[in-house]
This record gives C-alpha cells, sequence and structure tokens, in this order.
C-alpha cells in the first residue's frame, strides 16, 4: 500500500491505495466520485476523462499513485459557487447528452479543447473528442454544443475587453 | 374589474430542455455500478476460451482458498440449487406447425461450452480485483470440439453441431406469405431481378457496460435486483417466475439510470440470476459489472442475416411478386427475443413502401458457436430495408429506369393498405418525404457537385432509400398469437397530490430517450399544471406498474398513451369533484387550460382546488366519488404504427485509398405527431449514425473456429466524431390514426432507413468504375479492392 497525498475538487486527500490501483478506481470507489464512468477496458472511449493538472487525461490510464501532488478535477468539481460551467450548460441547451453515459468525459474533454483552442472550429472540435465514444447522439449536437460554448465563451470575453479597453 | 389569467402555453410539440440533464451534467446520475450497498461483495465470471468444448473437470479448490474470497460457483452448484434456464420469450413454429427447437440455457454452463465468452464459473469475494485474480486459478480441463461460427458454414452437411436435438443446426423453418401467387407472379414477369444481401453482424455497444447487484434480506425473505436493463418488471416475470422461482411479491428489480441500449438490455442475461442467486447464498449484496471485452462476447449482438431475393417486374417496372429467403444467426443460445427478429419484425415489412401484390418469405433460423444474437435498433426492419432498397435500386439499373421513378411507380398512396404480409399500414405519404429529402440534398445541384469532384479524381455518388417501419410493437393478440409469450401493452398510473403537483409512474422504462421531459411535457398540458410541477418515475417494479419497458419505439406511442388515457380518468373524476363544488350538473363542467368551469359562467375551480378537495373531503359528493386523485391505464395497441420516410446520402470517395466520406445525409422522415423536436431530432441523429456505423465501419467477425476478432474497441470500428457532418433531419407529420397522440415512435428510424441509402450511394459512386456490388460495412479496403478488380476485369474486356 502506499499513501498519496493530492487535491481532488479543490479539496486536498490522503489515502492509502495498492501500487496497481488506477485513478479511475480511486475515484469512483474510494471517493465515491460516481460521475467519472468506465465505459471500457483499453482506453478508447474516454468515458473516465477527468483534469489533471489542468490537461485533459484518461483516468483509466493513469495510476493513482502518479496522481500524487496532482490537482484532480471531476465533472463534480467541475462548476464553481453552485453554478454550472459554460460547457455544462451547452450540453444541456444544445440536447448534447441521451444517456448521459459520456457525458461527464465529453464535457471534460471539451473544456480542456476550448482551453487550448477558444475559437475550435467544427472539424477541429471533432478531431479532438477522437478519444470519445458516444453511442446516443451520433456526436451532431455534442459538436454544437462545443461550438455553442465557444461562441458563449468568446461572446464573455469579447464584453470583458471592451469594458476594459 | 374581472381579471383575465391567461392559458398556459403548450409544450407539446416544443423543444423542451431536458429535465434528466441536470443530474448528468453534474456526475450525480446513478447507473447500476455507481450504487455501493453496504457489505457489498463482488463477483467476477470466468468465461470459456474456447467457441465449443466439454469441460472435462473443474478445479476451483486455489481459488476458493485465495485471498478475499467467499465462495466459487460452478453449472454443478446452479444444477444442485435446481436454479432453471434462461428462458425464451418467443416461441416461432415451423412450417409444418411444430415448435422450434428451444435449447436450454443454464446460468452457468453445465458439461460444454457453447461459444467464446460462455459462463463457466463465478468467483465471489471482497474486492473486484480479488475475484478477478481468484478466477485466473481455476483450472478447466477443456476438450475443444469443433465449431461453426458462420450461417453459411453452419448449413453445410458436414458442419459442426451446436446442439444434437437441431440437425443441420436449425431453429425452425417459418414462412409467411402465399407462394402460389408469387410463383404465378413470376411466369407473368417482364423480368426477374436477383439479389442476395448479408447483413453484418454488429454489437449494440451501449456505453454503459452492464451491471447488476443481487441482494437476499433474510429477515423478509425478498429480494432486489439493480440492474441496467430497458424493462425491469420483464427481468422480474422472467428471473422470478423461471430461473429462480421467486414469488414475484418479494422480488424488487430496479433498473436506475442507464446509459443506453439499443436492444442489448432488453434481455434476460444469466449475469442477472447469478448475482441475486449469490447473494442468497453468502448472505451479502453481490455486484457484478461488465467489462468492455466481456460485453463484445456476452452482449447480445445485433443482425448476422443472409437474405436472397427474387423480385418480379413488369416492363412498366411494376412490382408484381417478391420471394425472400431469410438465414438468421441465432448464436450459440435463444436469447429472450431473437427467434421474432427475422421473422415477426423483418418478414411482415417485405412489402416495404410499395404495393407488391405478392409476397413470400421464409425464414430459417440457425445455430451457431457464437454469442446469442437478438434484436439491435431495428430489428429485423433494417435487413428488410436493406434487402428491399437495394433490390429497387437493382431493379432500376436493370431495368434501365430511374431509380426515383421506379419508387414513385410503385410507392403505396391509399391508406389504410393491407400488405400480403400481415400488416394494415394507417398512414404515411411517402411521396412526400421523397421531395422532402431530395429538396433538402439539393438534388436538382447533384450532377454539377459530381462534376466537380471528378475534376479533384474523386468518385461522387448519392443514394436513396424509401422505407417504412412497424413500431410500437403490439397488439397482445396479433403478438400471441405469432408467438409472443408476453403482453405487449403498457401501463400508466397519475397520481396527482393533494397540492396539485403530480407523480406519473409509467411501465416504459427510459435510458437516453428523455421520457422524464417528454411525458411531462404531455402530463403538463393534459392537465393543465405547470412542467415543473409534474414529475415521471420509471425503473422500479417497486413503485411502477406492471409494465413492459422500452424497445421497439414503443415508449410514446404505447406508455404515452396509457399516460393520456390515465390523465382522461382524472379529469373525469375532477369533473364530478368539481360539479359537487360549483353546485352545477357535471355535464356543464368542462376542463380547460388547468380549470373546471361551468360553461358559460365563470364560475370556475382550479385544478389545484380540486386536487386539495379530493383529499381533504369536507365538502364532497362523497356517496357518488371516491376521495383521492390518482387513476391507471392499460394501453393496448389496436395495431403498430408505421414511421416511414426517405433518407438520401451523398458520399464522395477516393479511389486512391476506398476512403468513403460521407458529404451530405438527409433524413425525411414521418414519425406521426411530435411532442418534443429537440429531442426527436436528438433520436434521429443517432439512428442515423448507428446505421452509418453499419453500412461503413461495424462488423463483428468470427474466425472459422469461433474466435470473436473483434472483442475491444481496438479492432471494433466505432464511428467517431470525424466520420461524420451535421445531419439534415426533418419531418413530414402524418398522424397515426389509432393512438391519442398521433404519435408513430423515432428511436429506430435512422438505423432502419440509411444503410440501404449509404450503400446505395457508394455504388452510385463505383458505377463509372464497373463495380456492381457491396458488401457493409463499405471498408476503405473493401472500396479499394473492388475498384480494383472492375478495373482488372475492364482491362480485360478491352483487351479480348
Amino acid at each position: 500500500m502506499s499513501r498519496i497525498a493530492l487535491k481532488v475538487n479543490q479539496k486536498q486527500v490522503m489515502v492509502e491505495v495498492e501500487p496497481r490501483t488506477l485513478l479511475v478506481e480511486l475515484l469512483r470507489e474510494r471517493l465515491l466520485l460516481t460521475g467519472t464512468h468506465v465505459g471500457c477496458d483499453t482506453s478508447q472511449c474516454g468515458a473516465c476523462v477527468v483534469m489533471v493538472d489542468g490537461r485533459s487525461v484518461k483516468s483509466c490510464t493513469m495510476l493513482a499513485v502518479e496522481a500524487e501532488g496532482a490537482e484532480v478535477t471531476t465533472i463534480e468539481g467541475l462548476g464553481s459557487g453552485g453554478k454550472l460551467h459554460p460547457m455544462q450548460e451547452a450540453f444541456q441547451r444544445c440536447h448534447g447528452l441521451q444517456c448521459g453515459f459520456c457525458t461527464p468525459g465529453m464535457i471534460i474533454s471539451a473544456v480542456d479543447l476550448l482551453a487550448k483552442r477558444p475559437d475550435a472550429n467544427e472539424h477541429e472540435v471533432r478531431e479532438w473528442l477522437e478519444g470519445n465514444i458516444c453511442r446516443c447522439t451520433g456526436y451532431h449536437n455534442i459538436v454544437k454544443a462545443v461550438l455553442s460554448c465557444r461562441d458563449v465563451q468568446s461572446g464573455a470575453a469579447q464584453q470583458v475587453e471592451e469594458k476594459q479597453s | 374589474m374581472s381579471t383575465t389569467t391567461q392559458a398556459p402555453q403548450p409544450l407539446v410539440g416544443t423543444p423542451v430542455v431536458r429535465k434528466e440533464d441536470r443530474r448528468f451534467i453534474v456526475g450525480a446520475g446513478h447507473y447500476t455500478d455507481d450504487i455501493t450497498l453496504p457489505n457489498q461483495a463482488y463477483a467476477y465470471i470466468l468465461r470459456s476460451p474456447h467457441a465449443h468444448a466439454t469441460i472435462k473437470s473443474i478445479d476451483t479448490a486455489a481459488a476458493a482458498a485465495a485471498d478475499g474470497v467467499l465462495a466459487v460457483f460452478t453449472g454443478a452448484d446452479v444444477a444442485n440449487d435446481k436454479v432453471g434456464g434462461l428462458p425464451c420469450g418467443w416461441l416461432i413454429k415451423n412450417k409444418d406447425g411444430s415448435p422450434m427447437v428451444e435449447p436450454p440455457h443454464p446460468i452457468l454452463c453445465d458439461e460444454t461450452v457453447r461459444h467464446v465468452g460462455d459462463q463457466v464459473a463465478m468467483v465471489v469475494a471482497e474486492s473486484r480485483a480479488q475475484a478477478r485474480a481468484a478466477a485466473q486459478l481455476i483450472e478447466v480441463d477443456y476438450e475443444p470440439l469443433p465449431a461453426v461460427a458462420s450461417v453459411r458454414d453452419a448449413t453445410n452437411p458436414d458442419a459442426a453441431q451446436v446442439w444434437p436435438q437441431a440437425p443441420k443446426n436449425l431453429c425452425y423453418d417459418w414462412e409467411i406469405g402465399d407462394r402460389a401467387a408469387v410463383q404465378q407472379s413470376f411466369k407473368q414477369a417482364h423480368k426477374i431481378v436477383a439479389i442476395e444481401v448479408v447483413n453484418n453482424r454488429v454489437v449494440p455497444n451501449a456505453m454503459e457496460p452492464r451491471s447488476a447487484i443481487g441482494h437476499y434480506e433474510s429477515p423478509t425473505d425478498s429480494f432486489t435486483l439493480y440492474t441496467s436493463s430497458q424493462n425491469p418488471h420483464l427481468i422480474r416475470l422472467l428471473l422470478g417466475a423461471f430461473v429462480l422461482g421467486i414469488p414475484e411479491h418479494r422480488l424488487r428489480v430496479v433498473a436506475p439510470d442507464v446509459g443506453g441500449g439499443f436492444g442489448s438490455k432488453i434481455y434476460h442475461y444469466a449475469e442477472e440470476a447469478l448475482v441475486v442467486w449469490a447473494s442468497r447464498k453468502i448472505g451479502r449484496p453481490v455486484k457484478w459489472t461488465s467489462d468492455r471485452s466481456e460485453a463484445f462476447m456476452t452482449d447480445a449482438h445485433g443482425r448476422d442475416t443472409i437474405m436472397r431475393a427474387r423480385l418480379a417486374v413488369d416492363k412498366e417496372g411494376r412490382f408484381l411478386g417478391l420471394h425472400v429467403e431469410n438465414f438468421a444467426n441465432m448464436g450459440a443460445y435463444l436469447s429472450t427475443f431473437a427467434p421474432a427478429v427475422p421473422t415477426y419484425l423483418s418478414a411482415t415489412l417485405l412489402a416495404g413502401v410499395y404495393t407488391t401484390p405478392a409476397i413470400y418469405a421464409e425464414v430459417k433460423a440457425i445455430f451457431t458457436h457464437t454469442v446469442p444474437v437478438d434484436a439491435y435498433r431495428g430489428a429485423g426492419r433494417p435487413e428488410a430495408a436493406y434487402l428491399l432498397e437495394r433490390l429497387v435500386d437493382k431493379a432500376a439499373r436493370e431495368l434501365g429506369m430511374d431509380r426515383l421513378e421506379i419508387r414513385r411507380k410503385n410507392f403505396i398512396t391509399k391508406f389504410p393498405y393491407q400488405t400480403p404480409v400481415a400488416l394494415e399500414y394507417d398512414t404515411g405519404d411517402y411521396h412526400a418525404t421523397l421531395d422532402m429529402a431530395l429538396k433538402t440534398i439539393d438534388y436538382a445541384g447533384y450532377p454539377a457537385r459530381r462534376e466537380e469532384s471528378a475534376r479533384r479524381g474523386k468518385l461522387r455518388g448519392i443514394g436513396f432509400s424509401t422505407y417504412v417501419e412497424a413500431c410500437g410493437i403490439a397488439p397482445s393478440a396479433v403478438a400471441g398469437a405469432l408467438g409472443a409469450r408476453a403482453g405487449l401493452y403498457e401501463a400508466a398510473s397519475v397520481r396527482v397530490h393533494p397540492t396539485g403537483s403530480v407523480t406519473v409512474f409509467t411501465g416504459t422504462h427510459s435510458h437516453g430517450q428523455g421520457h422524464e421531459t417528454s411525458f411531462a411535457q404531455i402530463v403538463a398540458d393534459e392537465l393543465g399544471v405547470p412542467f415543473s410541477q409534474v414529475e415521471i418515475v420509471h425503473g422500479d417494479t417497486d413503485r411502477i406498474p406492471f409494465g413492459m419497458g422500452t424497445y421497439g419505439s414503443r415508449s410514446l406511442a404505447v406508455g404515452g398513451s396509457a399516460i393520456v388515457k390515465a390523465t382522461d380518468k382524472i379529469i373525469a373524476k375532477g369533473k364530478k369533484i368539481a360539479a359537487h363544488m360549483l353546485e352545477a350538473s357535471e355535464a356543464d363542467i368542462q376542463f380547460k387550460g388547468g380549470k373546471f368551469s361551468v360553461i358559460g359562467t365563470n364560475r370556475e375551480k382550479s385544478f389545484g382546488e380540486i386536487a386539495f378537495a379530493a383529499y381533504v373531503p369536507h365538502n364532497y359528493p362523497i356517496e357518488k366519488v371516491e376521495p383521492g386523485l390518482e387513476e391507471s391505464a392499460f394501453y393496448d395497441p389496436k395495431n403498430f404504427t408505421f414511421p416511414g420516410g426517405c433518407h438520401a446520402c451523398e458520399v464522395e470517395i477516393d479511389p486512391a485509398t476506398g476512403v468513403v466520406t460521407i458529404v451530405d445525409i438527409v433524413a425525411a422522415d414521418d414519425v406521426g405527431k411530435i411532442i418534443n423536436p429537440m429531442i426527436v431530432d436528438g433520436q434521429m441523429h443517432g439512428g442515423l449514425a448507428q446505421g452509418i456505423g453499419q453500412a461503413l465501419f461495424e462488423e463483428a467477425l468470427y474466425d472459422d473456429s469461433g474466435q470473436l476478432l473483434t472483442g475491444s474497441f481496438l479492432n471494433y470500428s466505432m464511428p467517431r466524431a470525424a466520420d461524420f457532418p451535421f445531419f439534415k433531419v426533418g419531418n413530414h407529420v402524418t398522424a397515426c390514426t389509432h393512438n391519442p397522440l398521433g404519435a408513430k415512435g423515432v428511436g429506430e428510424v435512422g438505423a432502419i432507413g440509411v444503410p440501404p441509402a449509404v450503400i446505395n450511394a457508394v455504388l452510385d459512386a463505383l458505377a463509372p468504375v464497373g463495380v456492381t456490388d457491396m458488401s457493409m460495412p463499405a471498408t476503405p479496403e473493401k472500396v479499394w479492392r473492388a475498384i480494383q478488380s472492375a478495373k482488372k476485369q475492364n482491362n480485360t474486356q478491352a483487351q479480348s
């Protein structure tokens, strides 16, 4: 057993884990953060994507011990102060989810995309989501949601710029 | 001064944002594997690595002694406890009236394994990891036997036998239609067009792997099963009555949030029975959750048919008669609804949208050493549509006719229309949906686009499919006559609370379809209560009435209609109460916009006031009306519903690589009256993606020894976001004539209509090269090889 310390959704966590424990197992089974899902066993589906130190990561590809000292954000910690993240709002507004199982991973992955490329176009959104599989939506409204969030965020950013200038 | 209260705006027909989304977008959904019960143990199932083998011995001693292990069970334990096998829900009869071969399906194998993934032993341990590790210590001595995986091989005289009681691996040999009339039509034919098509085997792959928790509570001698299922009552019935012999009042089945199903979660699976049975054995809750790899070899697969057809046509291109032979792979065991798929759900759709006067079909269901095959989104209807739409395109080519003209010439235009294969279509307008599709895809501009592609060295093609499907599976009496062992009605209870808010209990199940929203829209409109005051409950047999769950695009047409029937009863009772309170005769009371009023006066009572009076019956017609305001209804439809339409697809093919790019997808459908257009469009998108997936990417492949070659997302090609453009979906509504909502159903439409449109487009693109046939999935390799072999043939012909 190894003792690790990390921050999950802004809270300090100290746990003992087996060396073989995956980050997703720590999140789901020890910390009971069941919003992060497991949809495959070959790191293909992306249902388990979480943010680790500001990057989207498939939490089934990472050992819990590798997260020592890291800052992890799961879907449960994405909003702040009781408010939804704009990407969460966009997924609801655009009907970007049906069964909801792939949704947490999709949302986190899309948040990372817009952090890296705030002006991503449709093609870039589709390419970026290559590692996230959805069986319900045909990706149509997922892509719409990401583009809609992009527009909301860039609109908001523009407003801030206008105020500052 | 009088105050005017504005009637609430109707919600039906508007894109109301989904209620259920809130919990999913914050990670607060509760899927089965998210549930952890106190003192819960974990199960791991050891599965057969062989397609066919005799189990000579099993040694579980080392596993039983391993860390954390609570119990190890084998087929012998199951047999000792006299646990029943998994029953089949549909009995199909042979041409001679004898019943199909119905082999046993034990929940743990006894002496023989019959497909890769067949369940051999179960380890229960303190943790998932311990159960998995211990299972590797079980020593099974297998004697491998010859196996057969494909329908083509299984029907060979010297093929390996799956069941001794099924010679030539034949489960049943069934027929429908008028053989003599078809033979007659062939004599009068100007031309007979023949085709053979394979409907490729696919894996449903709902994103949530199946999971089940069994919980036995000895103080009450009662059982709870949490399971990722589309129909908890069906599971309770089959598990309780047939497998474990538990009376239904002591068995609760909960299907909480379920992460997609597409058919694969209809069926009763062995693991559901195993965790319930094991929980009683060890006295603790037992959870099992499938890996994705495990899902590939245990979830029921879809399709896998070979169909041959001959179509008799006259000089003008009118269809005279159709003869169809269908060889359908059942897999090693009969899954819950498997026998119904190629027969009741497929052969009955062989008229399609056409007036073909004589149709005869025969279906041979074949056992193989593969995972059971059962209904997958569309279930039988995609197979019928694919065969017909490929055949019609071929007929047009052979007659030198335009492929749209031949369709229009044969469209059914008068309704109701009785087909020669049992169904009676109530409404439809196939010209209108075809026109709509042509306009949306800009068919007029297609030649220019094709030329433009050619200038870039690319092959462009456009393809069409005009299809019909039957959904809202019904009526019970008809289904029963055709072999169903269950009723196919739906149930609903509407409970109005004293302050006027409403809880609706539905027997259908939502695993992504958005019932919590669309059903609430209906109830809000019917009762004139705010949308936020309506809650929909589903998925728990202790809360909901006995219902049949969700499949076959039935939830709205059948389940929604049951809800309307129940709200009608609420309103009828409310009128009685209102008449008493308003001192008027019941006949003079009208209910509109949430108010009961005396016609022609301004005397009225709000819905909430009536609800309150029903529960606080101080001034109440107690001699005529019981207190309380709660009503139940069962709805057994008179007929199927018949959505239909036209799907069009435009592709561009790179002849150097064989890669098919979808340029445009158009779906112009008639799904009946629409409750929530946003949800309807979403259902279309998902169906289209699965249909295109089958046409271009997906195929479950077994090798000759019965090994599954496509056993994970690494080698089974799941469509990704970059594989699709935005879809163009639209509706032309003709209302269903026999249910109160006028709704037809939309869940499966996309997956049914689009595969032939895609392949017809591919063949259209490849026609100039000389390619005349293409099977699904049209992978780059297959397309490239077809182009090369056509070129070779062209060269040989040119030289000779």
